[in-house]
């Protein structure tokens, strides 16, 4: 079943086309891998997915819905998360307190309504709601074997943990699909193995995940199928073996072989 | 100075300081979310003074001081705190909102543009002359040992800190506060937590100037009303909100009471003419600048590579 796909998208920005009518599947429950050299339009096609930039042209579906030039949050509430190429928590603010946020939203069909006078009814309710996103928050902390970080700032976390906790945070949101922009960046060998396999278990839980990633290695592992971009335009599309054995992606990347 | 004496200035600085806090929270909470100073706060200050001294003067009637009036003022208040509340979230939907992604320069000149609408508005509206709000209580001095206190203070006094506790209530610990903490943080991140940023906006302009129109109608206890009223008690607000640390709560609160401590220990203690008060604000904010240009409460942002 394909949970999410784009139809013919196209993102410009003035003269510079950065995505060019790019048919892009998703299929729901598989690790998907976008990848493709650097200025390919992987991070733009990610933004135009999720709410944060709008398509010049195309169509994006989500469960056969349209959800082109949704914002971001509506987007997010009907069940995408995504995480960021450079790290973007909330620094100031404690480690469960990251994940929380992403829960708090979550909660009640639209969560920022009517709130205020639900807390001044009763201080009892609110105390007994925050309880429960705590509970949620410290459920995915455990899940990436990170309680014993529970209350340390988020900008004191070892590199590794702070790209994971990034993740936590993105899941605390309840998401169907899951989209992580480089995760392994930045990251030791260690650090990405241990990030291979937390991926792996998310896809276990049936959350299906779309990732973009220069580590071939964790790309070739991990990922179910893989689509390539090149200036903007697909490439290629298919299993690790098949694209690891495409003269075109092959030239993408390492140039023509002279004669 | 006796220790009267330091009371007697300690009181009037508190009351003065507790409306500068009040519109210095605008300017922060705005600040804090969009990055942009919204200069036209002041102004909807002017625009509550008036709403609040007139439906006061509907209410009461001919009313003689009692009950009745002091009700009315009340309710004055609301009227002019909601009607402020929507005037603040119609300008930003209509002069702000459509330059959000524009240089960072164009709103703050259409803000610029919008003060001088309101201004003159109200002058066209309301006339040029300035007028007073009639007392909702008998305001007659009462003396604490030497320390005399007027009725209007205390009220002063009392509504500014309720609004300042329910403020930091509502942004500690609601839902919609949370979603305010997030959004000034990063604004995208708050987006992708599912966080509707423009109601968000919306919402902040609504209660800063709420909090400007509650500031206006204080002000007009003891001062007159007029058009171009809120321009200079607008700017110490400001100054008020940079010496506490643009975009902190808690910061301009503070800011707010030490610039109104400072101007009247400054007048009464340290002999500056009357006429230079003003003056005081000003050097105060040029002094932060040079040694602390954060802000006291404010954090040093680090540009990111």
């Amino acid at each position: 079943m394909i949970l999410l796909e784009t139809e013919a998208l196209t993102r410009a920005y003035g003269g510079v086309v950065a995505v060019s009518k790019v048919d892009f599947q998703v299929e729901a429950g598989l690790i998907t891998g976008l990848i493709g050299p650097n200025g390919a339009g992987k991070t733009t096609l990610f933004n135009n997915m999720t709410g944060l930039d709008v398509p010049s042209s195309g169509k994006v579906f989500f469960n056969n819905k349209d959800i082109t030039g949704f914002p971001a949050h509506k987007i997010c509430r009907m069940g995408i998360a995504r995480t960021f190429q450079n790290i973007r928590l909330f620094k100031e603010l404690s480690v469960v307190e990251n994940v929380m946020i992403g829960r708090h939203f979550k909660t009640g069909k639209d969560a920022t309504h009517g709130r205020f006078l639900n807390a001044l009814k009763s201080y009892v309710y609110l105390k007994q709601e925050e309880q429960e996103i705590y509970e949620a928050a410290d459920n995915w902390l455990d899940f990436f074997d990170m309680s014993q970080f529970k209350n340390e700032l988020a900008k004191n976390l070892p590199y590794g943990r702070q790209r994971e906790l990034e993740i936590a945070r993105a899941l605390a949101t309840d998401p169907k699909l899951l989209f992580l922009d480089e995760p392994a960046a930045g990251m030791n060998p260690q650090e990405t193995d241990h990030l291979m396999a937390t991926i792996r278990k998310i896809r276990d839980l049936g959350i299906t995940v779309v990732l973009i990633e220069h580590d071939m290695k964790l790309v070739m592992n991990i990922c179910d199928t893989i689509t390539v971009l090149n200036y903007g335009m697909k490439l290629a599309q298919g299993t690790p073996r098949e694209i690891k054995h495409n003269p075109s992606v092959i030239e993408a990347y390492l140039g023509k072989e002279e004669e | 100075m006796g220790i009267s004496e330091f009371f007697q200035h300690l009181m009037n600085g508190l009351t003065l300081g507790g409306i500068y806090a009040l519109i210095a929270l605008g300017y922060t909470m705005v600040y804090g979310i969009l990055k942009f100073i919204n200069f036209a706060h002041g102004d909807i200050l002017m625009v509550g003074a008036y709403i609040g001294l007139f439906v006061f003067d509907g209410l009461r009637g001919d009313a003689p001081l009692g009950t009745w009036t002091f009700v009315s003022f009340f309710i004055a208040m609301l009227v002019s705190m909601v009607s402020c509340g929507l005037l603040g979230m119609a300008i930003e939907r209509i002069a702000y909102k459509p330059l959000r992604k524009a240089t960072r320069l164009a709103p703050l000149l259409s803000a610029i543009g919008v003060s001088f609408i309101l201004s003159n508005s109200a002058a066209w509206v309301f006339g040029t002359q300035s007028r007073k709000l009639n007392y909702p209580f008998d305001n007659t001095p009462i003396s604490f040992g030497g320390v005399v206190i007027t009725p209007h203070q205390i009220l002063i006094l009392v509504v500014s800190v309720i609004m300042m506790v329910t403020l930091k209530l509502f942004v500690d610990r609601t839902r919609m506060g949370k979603a305010m903490r997030a959004t000034s943080l990063d604004q995208d991140t708050a987006m992708l937590m599912g966080i509707n940023v423009n109601k968000v906006i919306s919402m902040t302009f609504a209660i800063g100037s709420a909090l400007a129109a509650v500031g206006g109608i204080l002000i007009a206890l003891d001062y007159k009303v007029y058009p171009t009223m809120g321009t200079m008690t607008g700017l110490k607000a400001f100054v008020a909100a940079v010496v506490g640390g643009i975009g902190n709560i808690s910061g301009a609160m503070f800011g707010g009471i030490l610039l109104g401590l400072l101007e009247t220990f400054g007048v009464a203690v340290f002999g500056i003419p009357t006429g230079l008060k003003d003056t005081i604000a000003f050097g105060v904010l040029i002094l932060i600048l040079l040694i602390k240009p954060e802000g006291l409460f404010g954090k040093v942002e680090k540009e990111k590579v």
